[in-house]
């Protein structure tokens, strides 16, 4: 399973979200399907997506905040998980694009590769909902269940270390960041 | 314990002046009348942390939310969260409120204090993070309204060193 096929398949779906992405391929692959200004890429900071989108998610209750974190990110925030798991946000979505290892420095293999399960670290930290998934049918099924399913989950998704050819955008950090956050107070004021 | 009811009541009169709303922290001495009224404020939400660094996420999540935050942490919390700070909240100026407690100088007794005294100032203006001492109740609710204002406004981390004086009553 590639990793671009997941994005792919529910593109549409984070219409409607406000998403969290870590550096590297998967800031890289999300743009490359074209970016929205709902789309925050953390290109640097390993490990704090996934805290990013808890403190998204506690202060805005009535969005849905969607994280696209890795293996190599999550191994260095551990604790991000039971954080998460102690404060529950109904509205946060986790998935760890597992590859077993650090693709963007050149392939180094993760603990993953050698036994480390991480939806059994998020299950045993209190995530109330886990899953594993390993084709993107089950991807596309787990994640449009856990947007609509208002319960904090962690979708583990086992998916190639392959990437793109280069990790660099034409989006710049800075940019991104306040459009971000301009965007997040345009639905603000809407409601 | 002799850690001043008083002063942290004047600390968190002055976050909730600032409109604080959401204060994460990981626990130490001096911090837990703080962490307590934190808790038990209807208006504010405390995130309870595994390790510092997760406090820079959770502020930048709370800014982009726009919501003001403040960060609870002893000084050896400030040195596990430094990679946070310079490659989040100064990467992509995001402003942090950072009330950190100043262990390991003066009248310290605890010997594992001692290293992480000796190194917080001289990190935090490598760093070049604005901060300043409150050691003083008089003071202490203006510069924490000051600390607030400069970092919404130049969007960087900004520090208060939560001293012995103020913090500690014996």
């Amino acid at each position: 399973m590639l990793r671009l096929d997941c994005l792919r398949a529910v593109y549409s779906e984070m219409e409607n979200c406000l998403v969290v992405t870590i550096m590297g391929a998967v800031a890289a692959e999300l743009q490359s399907l074209g970016h929205r200004p709902n789309f925050f890429c953390l290109q640097h900071a390993m490990g704090l997506a996934s805290s990013t989108g808890l403190g998204l998610a506690l202060c805005l209750p009535e969005q849905t905040v969607v994280v696209f974190d890795g293996d190599g990110s999550l191994l260095m925030n551990l604790g991000s998980l039971s954080t998460m798991a102690r404060y529950g946000p109904k509205n946060l979505v986790h998935v760890v694009f597992d590859n077993e290892s650090l693709l963007s420095v050149g392939g180094f293999p993760t603990a993953t590769s050698t036994g480390t399960d991480l939806e059994g670290i998020a299950r045993a930290a209190g995530i109330p909902r886990t899953l594993t998934v390993r084709s993107v049918e089950d991807f596309k099924t787990a994640f449009s269940e856990a947007v609509q399913g208002r319960e904090l989950t962690t979708i583990v998704a086992k998916v190639e270390a392959k990437g793109p050819s280069g990790y660099v955008t034409d989006l710049t950090l800075l940019e991104n960041r306040f459009q971000f956050r301009r965007h997040i107070q345009s639905l603000k004021k809407a409601r | 314990m002799p850690v001043s009811l008083t002063n942290s009541k004047l600390i968190h009169e002055a976050l909730k002046e600032c409109d604080i709303r959401l204060v994460s922290a990981l626990p130490e001495t001096w911090l837990v009348h703080l962490i307590r009224f934190a808790e038990e404020d209807p208006e504010m939400t405390l995130v309870r942390l595994a390790k510092e660094e997760e406090a820079v996420g959770i502020s930048a999540g709370a800014h982009f939310a726009g919501v003001k935050s403040a960060m609870l942490m002893q000084n050896h919390g400030f040195l596990a969260a430094i990679n946070g700070i310079v490659s989040f909240a100064h990467l992509y100026k995001i402003p942090l409120l950072m009330l950190i407690s100043y262990r390991g100088t003066f009248g310290e007794r605890d010997p594992w204090q001692t290293q992480g005294g000796n190194v917080t100032e001289p990190l935090l203006r490598a760093l070049r993070i604005p901060y300043i001492s409150l050691d003083m109740p008089e003071t202490a609710k203006r510069r924490i309204r000051q600390a607030q204002t400069l970092a919404e406004s130049s969007l960087q981390p900004v520090a208060l060193l939560l001293t012995r004086d103020l913090m500690w009553e014996e």
